[in-house]
Parts: C-alpha cells; structure tokens; sequence
C-alpha cells in the first residue's frame, strides 16, 4: 500500500460528498498516518458543487488544496467539468454512470489546454455538454446510485462510493474505514443494528465494484 | 469542575474547534464573540464547552463591541478573547488600539477570509496589513501565523502567556482552510509539560479598601498635551523594543548555501516547505524562510539570509503585503525580488516548484 | 430649581478639584449626585466607574473610584464587559448623547435588551461639547449648532431622540429607565440611586438620561441657560420615571 493519496470528491449538496471525504480522512488518520480533509465552502449553503479534498499521507501534508488528485471522483453532470481540472495523467477518475450521461468524447481546446494550464480555476458553465476527462491515467464507471436502490437503500449510495475510492486509492485498511464509518454513525448504528450491516454491505459493494472494474482493464 | 485536558491525546479535528480548545487549555474564561465565517464555530464549540468547566461567553451586537467587552474581561482580570475576520477584523482595530495603548492583554483569533469588502468567506492572507498595522498609532501588537492545527493549539496557549507577560494585544492569526479543514495534533495541558501559565491581574475591582490596602485606580487612552502623549507612547515603543528579541519566532530551512529563498508564512508555508524538498530533490538549491511572528517581524534573521542569499521568491494568498514586510525587513540592503501574489486563492507547491523552473533561470 | 448641600461627597477625587468642566455645565451637578448616590450606597469600593470621549471623558479621574476611560460610544460595552466577567463589581457607564443616541447607539440598545446589569448614565446637552457644539440626536428643532447653523430642520435630520423612551420600550420588566434633569437634583438623586441600586440587586439594566446645561455652546447667560434648560428642552424631554422597579424591590 502506498503512503500518499490525493482525492477529491464532487458532487451536488445532499449527496453526503462531505461526510464520505470526512469518514476517509478520518480513517487516514486512525492508521496514525497525516490526513486533511477540506470542504469547499462559500456563502450559499446549497447550490453549488461540494467539493471536497482529502489527503492521505505519510509525512506532513502541504497545502490543502492541490492541483492534481490521485482519485477524482465526479457525481454530478456539473461535478464532472467542475474537477476536471483536478485530473492528470495519474488520476484514477471515478464517476457514477448510473447518474451522470457523458457525451460523445471530442478532443477539444479546453482538453489540450487543462494539459498545459498553470492554474485549477475551474469555472462552472451552464448547459455544458458532459465530456469525461482525456488524459487521465484510469476511468471508472461505478454505478452506485443504481446498486444502492436495487441492492440495498438509495440512501447509501455515497458508501458505495467511499467503498470505490477505498479501493481505488488503496491508502487505507478496510479495517480503518470500517472503524471511521463506526466513529461516525455510531449511535445511530446502535439505534438501528441493520444500518450498520447495511452500510458495511455498501462500502463491500463499492470495493468489490472497483475491483472488477480493474480486472477487466 | 471538569478539568479541560488531562493527558496527552492526539485527536483530529477543525481548526476552529483546535482554537477552543486551545483557549480551554491555556485556562481562558470568557470569550466575547459576533457571527462570521470563517471563525463560527470557534464560538460553536466554545459556547459547547464553556459551561462545563466555569467559563463564560457573550455574543455581542457587532464586532466593536465584541472587542470591548474582551478590554472589559481583561480589565476585570479575566484571560478574555475574541475571534474574527475580514469587516469582523476592519471593526475590531478600533478596541485594539485602546488596548494597545492601555497595555491591555486581549486575545484575538483572525480566520482571515477573502477582501476587500464583503468579498468571499473562504479564504485569503490579505488581513496582514490590517492585523500587523492596522491601527491608529504605532500597532504594538503581537502577531504569529500559524501554518497547521499543532501550531494553533500550541499559539493559542502561548498568545495568553505571552499577552499577559508582556501586556501588549495577542493575535493568532489563521486563515479559512485552517479554521474548517481537519487534520490530527496532539492536545496536552500546558501546565503538565511544564509551560509557564502567566497568572491574569485585575486592573479594576481589586480586592482591598481604598487608603489602607489599595487606591482607585484611574485608567485612560487620552491624553491633553503633545509631550504627555510622546512620553506614554516611547514607553511603549521600548518596551516593545526591549521584548522583540523574546517574542520573534521564524524557520528558515536550507538558507545557507542557496541559490533563492522562498519566503511565505501561514499556511501557504505548508506548499512553500514542499516546493523546497521537491526542488532540493531534484538539485535544486532553494532555502526556505518564514516568519512566524508577523509583528513583530524577524527583521534580523532575514536580513542575514540575505547576506548569503540576496534572492527572495515571496508567495502569498495576497498581493504583496507580506512581500511589505519583507522589503521594509531588508531596507538598504541589495536583494532581488520576485513574487506570486495571489489574493484570495490557495496556492500549491506545484505552482512554487513550476515558477522556480519556469522563471527564475536557475541552474541545478 | 433646588440644589443640595455644598459639601463634596466622599466618593469625589479631592486631588483633581476644582474640576475641569466649563462654569454652568450640568456634568459637575450629575457627578456630584452621583458621588452622594455612591457615599450614600456604600458601593465606592466596588464601583467601576467607565467614561466615554466627549465632555464626559473630563470625569476620568473625577471620582475616588476606580475609573477607565474609553472612547467614543464604546463605554457601554466595556462596563458590559467588565460585569460580565465578574459580575460582583457595580458597573457604570458615563457619557453624553452623542455617544449614548450616535455612535454607541448599537451598543446602548443591545446591552438594553441583553438586561445586562449595568448603569448606564447619559448626560443630554443637546450638542456635542467637547467638538465645539456640533448637532446631536438631541438637538432640538430649530436649535442652532455648528453644523445646523439655520437651526435643526427635523424633516432633513429627524427630531430629537428620545433615549429613556426607546430604552424604556425594549427592556424587560427588571429594567429602571427615568429622565432627570440638573434643575431637580433631589428628583435626579432618587433616580441616579434607584438606578444603582437595581445594579446592586443584580436585578437589571438601569439607564438615566440627565438633561442638562451647556452655556458655553448654547452661548447662552445664566438665565437664558436655565430658560432653555427648563423650558425648551422639557417641552421635548419629559422628566420622571419611564420604568420603575417593582414596589417589593424599593425601599
């Protein structure tokens, strides 16, 4: 397992984009290992993107921000352009295609441009058509919010995701995310013993997917 | 009453929660406080822990009076504080200055966010002009920017200590990504590593009768004649003279055989530190300096880096005013300066390593 | 109009007397009611006694009690900031109606609902003395200032600010709120002491506006000063108690 990862995780308010970035980092840090998690925050609360980025590492971390992720995770139709600037030639970019419709790839200026562009000022566009990134070490499709409704509950769609990143990233134990998600929904676990079984399930189903995904690569 | 920390524990928090604990550990009892972000939840969690360990919070009309009533809890004798940023921190000058010159010890906490004006909630450096001089008068204050969540809590503890010691405002000075990312340090109580507390003093409301044990004391800022004012203000300016030497705190790394020092503080340090390995790596002869007192300002430790390296790249999330500092810092001095500035905007140690590569013709 | 004895009350920092007010100014007349309410009391030693710039800031050494000067509008929360943090002291926050009704107005009206338990004693001359009579929240219509040098027109800056009424109106029930005035000193001591009191009781915010005199800008003699005071300014500033304590407090 390597020691250093860089993930950053988009997609609209109320898809619990923070909360699965807070639980990674958390898990990061339960290994003993450097994490930071920062959310993106302005003045709406609800609206736009929520954006969040992770380091995992083992030395001290640099800025928190970063330019290029090690896993970029895109949920949304805007979330897509909104990271793309965050994605090089060693991202694994994890998407939802059971959510997100992609056009047709087209090599186009913004493309050839995000290889030579300085700057990650990504600027939401309305109506933009939805182009997965070019240059990009790995794509993987995940279809979370479908095997969450039909496996398990649409609310556990995020966990799937966290469970793909896990898996993707490979910087932390199954044990320490496991041990992060308890840390957190703790209480309500014990309220409700089947939403542990149940979220374990979904985080499994995240791995698992990768996994495949990878072999068939 | 539930002691606040016991033993030494590494946790993994926001920065706004490590700056109430913080204050909690550096026995703090009251915080005066008005709404804005980035610097809520310092009141969040302050206003949560308060109650179970005796202390006391108000949540003023504005940030002027936020800044008095923390000169009223000091006066009172209290380890009084308050928190802000951005037009929260424009307000608050004015109460800083009358502490400034009542040598009143108050603590303030900036998050600073973007400026001018309303500008965003986010992030910037741009509040150093106005937290190291943005005062009426001569800004004798005391300024350390922290760069990560150990230094927030370690600051925070010592800007009690050292407001109270010497008398002079306190200001820890973070920024937005500080106060909302989350990251591990370790929090211990400062009493068992053996850190001086600097027991507060009552400036009113002694205990004692007048003419036996105490007189009444008379306080003010103002003053009717030119040559009073002079000599109150030059006390001042001695003593904040005389104690400089104590209070300047910097890091400068790999400054002595280098080709170009890059210069930043506050959490930009952070990319700057990583920049400098990724650059020595690769052959690179960088050196690295950064003040972590603001004000006052390590002005001779930088000028001899200077002496040896007469180059300096200054990066901040703002358009010169640490780079302000820096040149006053080196007056009379030859020096090459270049820059990144980029107000309100976090910057990476990519964009430090692709600048040396790309502008500054250095040879490996 | 009646005036009370001559002696200097004990409270009263001898070393810096005779004062330094202007000859007629009402200030003198409110500190030396207040010094007799503070002898009176027995609350010298655990008095904090805050002044505001303007002619208030004169009295920052004008008491035997410990006294902090602060600046423009700002006493208010001070003296708050003080009780707040030990509330066993007796918090008094002294200035004129520029700092009380213009640049501390945020701070008067917030500490009023807050019911913090302090004094607030407000001296109103109608003019910003210390500046060389410009024009206040207070000034009356038609009142000639620096700044309103053809009188105060009330349709282009508003009418007189009425303190203790607004005061009055958002405090709760434990608040003491009353308008003295410097030509009824017996009336005026009952109501500085009444006042104090509700402060030591701990029971509430007390807020006493005094009208008083300014000769030196209304450039007004003796007795045009008391015939402005008296009659003009009363016509606007009605004198008494906007809310009293309830009856089992008093005594």
């Amino acid at each position: 397992m390597k020691k250093i990862a860089k993930i950053v995780i988009a997609g609209e308010g109320g898809q619990g984009v923070q909360s699965i970035a807070d639980i990674l980092a958390e898990a990061g840090n339960e290994e003993g290992l450097e994490a930071l998690y920062i959310p993106n925050f302005g003045i709406e609360q609800r609206g736009g993107v929520s954006v969040a980025f992770v380091q995992i590492a083992d030395n001290l971390i640099g800025s928190p921000k970063f330019e290029k992720g090690d896993v970029v995770v895109a949920l949304s139709d805007r979330a897509v352009n909104r990271v793309k600037c965050h994605v090089g030639m060693n991202t694994t970019f994890i998407y939802d295609n059971s959510l997100i419709e992609v056009t047709e790839a087209q090599p186009t200026e913004d493309i050839e441009k995000s290889e030579n562009e300085e700057e990650c000022m990504p600027v939401e566009k309305k109506d933009q058509p939805v182009v997965l990134p070019e240059r990009v070490g790995k794509v993987i499709a995940v279809p979370a919010t479908a095997i969450a409704k039909k496996d398990l509950h649409p609310r556990v769609f995020n966990v799937v995701i966290l469970g793909a990143v896990v898996e993707a990233a490979r910087v932390v134990s199954d044990k320490s995310i496991k041990n992060a998600i308890e840390n957190k929904l703790g209480k309500k676990f014990d309220k409700n013993p089947e939403l542990r079984e149940l979220n374990f399930k979904a985080l499994q189903m995240g791995i698992d997917a990768v996994k495949e995904a990878l072999v068939r690569s | 009453m539930e002691r606040a920390i016991k033993e030494e524990k590494r946790v993994f928090m926001t920065g706004n929660e490590v700056v109430a604990w913080g204050a909690l550990a550096a026995e703090a009892d009251i915080m005066y406080g008005y709404p804005i972000t980035p610097q809520n939840e310092i009141m969040h969690y302050w206003t949560r822990l308060a109650p179970k360990h005796g202390k006391k919070f108000l949540q003023t009309e504005d940030e002027l009076s936020a800044g008095f009533t923390t000169i009223g809890g000091v006066l009172a004798g209290r380890r009084a504080f308050t928190a802000t940023a951005g037009p929260g921190n424009v307000l608050l000058q004015e109460p800083v200055t009358m502490a400034e010159m009542m040598r009143l010890p108050m603590v303030v906490c900036i998050q600073q966010r973007g400026g001018p004006s309303t500008a965003t909630v986010i992030y910037s450096q741009q509040e150093v002009n106005l937290t190291t001089y943005g005062g009426n008068g001569e800004s004798l204050r005391i300024v350390y920017s922290t760069a990560n969540h150990q230094e927030l809590y370690d600051y925070t503890i010592k800007s009690f200590n050292v407001a109270w010691r010497y008398r002079f405002p306190t200001f820890i000075l973070g920024d937005g990504y500080q106060a909302k990312m989350r990251e591990p340090l370790v929090m211990y109580n400062p009493r068992e590593k053996g850190v001086e507390m600097v027991p507060p003093e009552s400036f009113v409301g002694n205990k004692g009768s007048f003419g036996i044990d105490r007189e009444p004391v008379h306080l003010r800022n103002a003053f009717s004649m030119e040559e009073e004012l002079y000599e109150v203000v030059m006390e001042h300016i001695d003593d904040y003279n005389r104690i400089t030497p104590q209070i300047v705190e910097y890091v400068s790394l790999g400054c002595e055989d280098a080709d170009l020092v890059i210069v930043s503080h506050g959490i930009v340090s952070r990319a700057a530190v990583a920049a400098q390995e990724m650059l020595r790596r690769e052959g690179y002869r960088i050196g690295y300096f950064r003040p972590i007192t603001l004000r006052p300002f390590p002005v001779k430790a930088l000028r001899k880096v200077c002496k040896s390296t007469p180059r300096f790249l200054v990066v901040e999330s703002a358009y010169g005013q640490l780079a302000r500092l820096v040149k006053d810092a080196l007056f009379g001095l030859e020096a090459k300066m270049d820059e990144i500035f980029m107000p309100g905007l976090g910057i990476t140690s990519e964009k430090i390593v692709g600048h040396v590569k790309k502008k500054s013709e250095l040879k490996v | 109009m009646s005036v009370s004895g001559t002696s200097m009350p004990k409270s009263w920092n001898l070393k810096t007397k005779p004062h330094k007010f202007c000859p007629g100014c009402g200030h003198g007349l409110v500190l030396k009611v207040l010094g007799q309410a503070i002898d009176e009391l027995e609350i010298q030693e655990k008095t904090v006694f805050g002044c505001d710039i303007g002619c208030s800031l004169l009295a920052w050494d004008f008491f035997n009690v410990d006294s902090v000067q602060t600046h423009h509008g700002r006493t208010t929360p001070v003296i708050t900031g003080i009780v707040r943090a030990n509330p066993s002291l007796i918090g008094i926050a002294y200035m004129g109606d520029g700092g009380g009704y213009a640049i501390g107005s945020q701070h008067l009206v917030n500490a009023a609902n807050r019911n913090d338990k302090i004094f607030v004693l407000l001296v109103n001359n109608t003019n910003y003395g210390m500046t060389g009579g410009q024009m206040a929240p207070t000034t009356l219509p038609g009142q000639v200032t620096e700044t309103s040098p053809y009188g105060r027109d009330i349709e282009e800056t508003g009418a007189p600010t009425l303190g203790p009424e607004m005061v009055a109106a958002i405090t709760s029930e434990t608040a003491y709120v009353a308008r003295g005035t410097v030509s009824n000193m017996r009336q005026m001591k009952s109501f500085i002491k009444k006042a104090l009191k509700n402060v030591v009781n701990g029971s509430g915010f007390s807020f006493v506006e005094v009208l008083a005199t300014c000769p030196t800008n209304w450039r007004t003699n003796a007795r045009d000063t008391w015939k402005f005071l008296e009659k003009d300014m009363a016509k606007y500033f009605k004198v008494g108690e906007l809310k009293t304590l309830p009856t089992k407090r008093e005594d």
